[in-house]
């Protein structure tokens, strides 16, 4: 059962993933980006792991998505209406080359990850794992630096917004 | 036929939560009837009219009158909608409305007069982080609003639509915080285990209900979720004046009906979870345990005649007022709520 639904919802979301690339609406891909949230988040559910998948769907889809659509819809995005040349999309000559190094490097990362998978990481997770209590505990000790910065680079990254829009505004 | 009969037997406890669930989803929609008809005969008392009176006894049957009206309506699409995503809008709404009522338990354990082997406790389900799933999925509900304003392709639901948005983000803020003070206290996320904290009596007549302990965070909490709603007096997405009738402008029939539901039922959930978080829950005096679910209604009630009572008696804010509010005043009191709270707790060791 557990199995089934796990392909079920990874097909899901593998599927919504290539659509909001592929999508030329771009209402559609945030919507389908959102479909892709959520079956990640089932997928934190089979893994026992329920405030996780409830905090992906509160943050990712429920507040940053919002503001996404936000966006779109403010801006009125059309939907692309021509084929895009290959020059227009992959540049010159210069960025292609380099886009292919780095595409063949990223083959090979995910390639190598791969083989180091051992049984011993798919193991049982941290017992507690699931506990609202213990995760809270975690981040506030053993993890309290990491999340201060983290929290602070959000802020500077927020000042910085507010920062250059404000500047357009005024000229 | 014996078959049958066995396998019922069998397993009770299978049919007794397939019916709760059935029962929820139908006393649900029987709420919102009953809803519609008090908003109007309420608001005809505030304003010194009959209200409906034709149709049935007192005008009782009058929801049932306006359910048929609108099924024979004319199923209406604006030219240039998108068709998919103007369809999947009002149902995106009423879905996520009684989607967040499955985790709001309304009874304590029952048996049902020994009918069932184990006792079923009174609710469709409970998870351990129910109240972030109630937040994450009413948070879902905003996309069918916004969707509905995009794919109508008409300027008033557009605007209507951005209003919304940024109306439930701002105030999703507070709503939080304000719930977040009362789980620091009951140190659980399950609503069940809350309510169960509320029960028993301070000095033999206080109850010990978190409202008591917790005004601010109760005042936050239900100012946030009238804006959530959409409610008055901050129903702009809706307001008439400018807006027409908002996100829903271009809608009728039934498409139309499902946003309606999706409000009363919005309105029922924000109450629900007010009465357990703040109001203990089933939990009252004079009534035995297994009964609880009549306190646990009379509460609700009494909210929502609170709701309809403002509707109709407070104006509507003006927008920058409404943003003014909720940033500058209504988010700072529920921040400073929250530590106040968390710094006690920490300090008496609860």
């Amino acid at each position: 059962m557990d199995l089934i639904l796990f392909y079920v919802f990874g097909a899901v979301a593998v599927l919504a993933s290539i659509f909001v690339v592929g999508q030329r609406n771009p209402m559609y891909s945030v919507l389908l980006l959102i479909l892709s949230f959520g079956a990640l988040s089932a997928l934190y559910v089979l893994l026992d792991a329920p405030f996780v998948a409830v905090t992906q769907i509160i943050i990712y889809a429920g507040a940053i998505m919002v503001l996404f659509l936000f966006v779109v819809m403010l801006l009125n995005a059309q939907k692309e209406e021509k084929e895009a040349t290959a020059r227009q999309m992959f540049g010159g000559p210069g960025p292609r080359r380099f886009g292919a190094v780095l595409s063949v490097l990223l083959a090979a990362q995910l390639g190598w990850a791969l083989t180091q998978i051992r049984p011993a990481l798919m193991g049982d997770a941290a017992p507690g794992i699931s506990s609202v209590r213990e995760i809270g505990r975690r981040l506030f000790t053993d993890y309290a630096f990491a999340f201060e910065a983290t929290s602070l680079l959000i802020l500077v990254s927020m000042v910085g917004a507010v920062v250059l829009a404000g500047r357009r505004s005024e000229s | 036929m014996e078959s049958i009969a066995g396998w019922v037997d069998a397993n009770r406890t299978l049919i007794a939560h397939l019916v709760l669930i059935g029962a929820v989803f139908f006393l649900l929609q029987i709420t919102a009837a009953v809803l519609v008809y008090m908003e109007r005969k309420v608001a005809a008392v505030i304003q010194q009219r009959h209200g409906p009176w034709l149709v049935g006894p007192r005008g009782l049957l009058q929801p049932l009158a306006d359910i048929l009206k609108l099924i024979m309506k004319e199923e209406l699409r604006p030219k240039g909608a998108d068709v998919a995503l103007f369809y999947l809008a009002p149902i995106l709404s009423a879905a996520a409305a009684f989607a967040a009522f499955s985790v709001v338990p309304f009874g304590a354990e029952t048996t049902l007069f020994g009918l069932l082997d184990e006792p079923l406790a009174l609710g469709i389900t409970d998870v351990n982080v129910a109240l972030l799933v109630i937040f994450a999925v009413t948070s879902m509900g905003v996309y069918g609003i916004v969707l509905a304003g995009w794919a109508s392709n008409s300027k008033y639901s557009l605007l209507g639509g951005l209003r919304s948005a940024a109306q439930m983000i701002s105030y999703e803020l507070s709503y939080g915080l304000g719930l977040a003070a009362v789980v620091i206290m009951a140190g659980s996320l399950s609503l069940r285990e809350i309510v169960g904290q509320q029960s028993g009596y301070w000095f033999g007549f206080i109850p010990q209900w978190y409202v008591f302990i917790q005004p601010v965070g109760f005042l936050v909490y239900m100012i946030a979720g009238v804006a959530e709603t959409n409610r008055a007096p901050f129903d702009f997405p809706e307001a008439e004046q400018e807006l027409v009738a908002g996100y829903h402008t271009e809608y009728s029939s039934m498409s139309f009906a499902l946003f309606f539901l999706a409000e009363y039922i919005n309105m029922a959930t924000v109450s629900a979870v007010a009465v357990s978080l703040f109001l203990g829950g089933w939990h009252g005096p004079f009534l035995p345990e297994w009964l609880g679910w009549i306190w646990f209604l009379v509460k609700v009630f009494a909210l929502l005649f609170f709701y309809i009572w403002m509707r109709w008696t407070l104006p509507r804010y003006r927008y920058d007022q409404l943003m003014e509010f909720g940033w500058k005043y209504l988010l700072p009191i529920a921040t400073v709520n929250l530590l106040v709270t968390a710094a006690i707790t920490i300090y008496m060791g609860w």
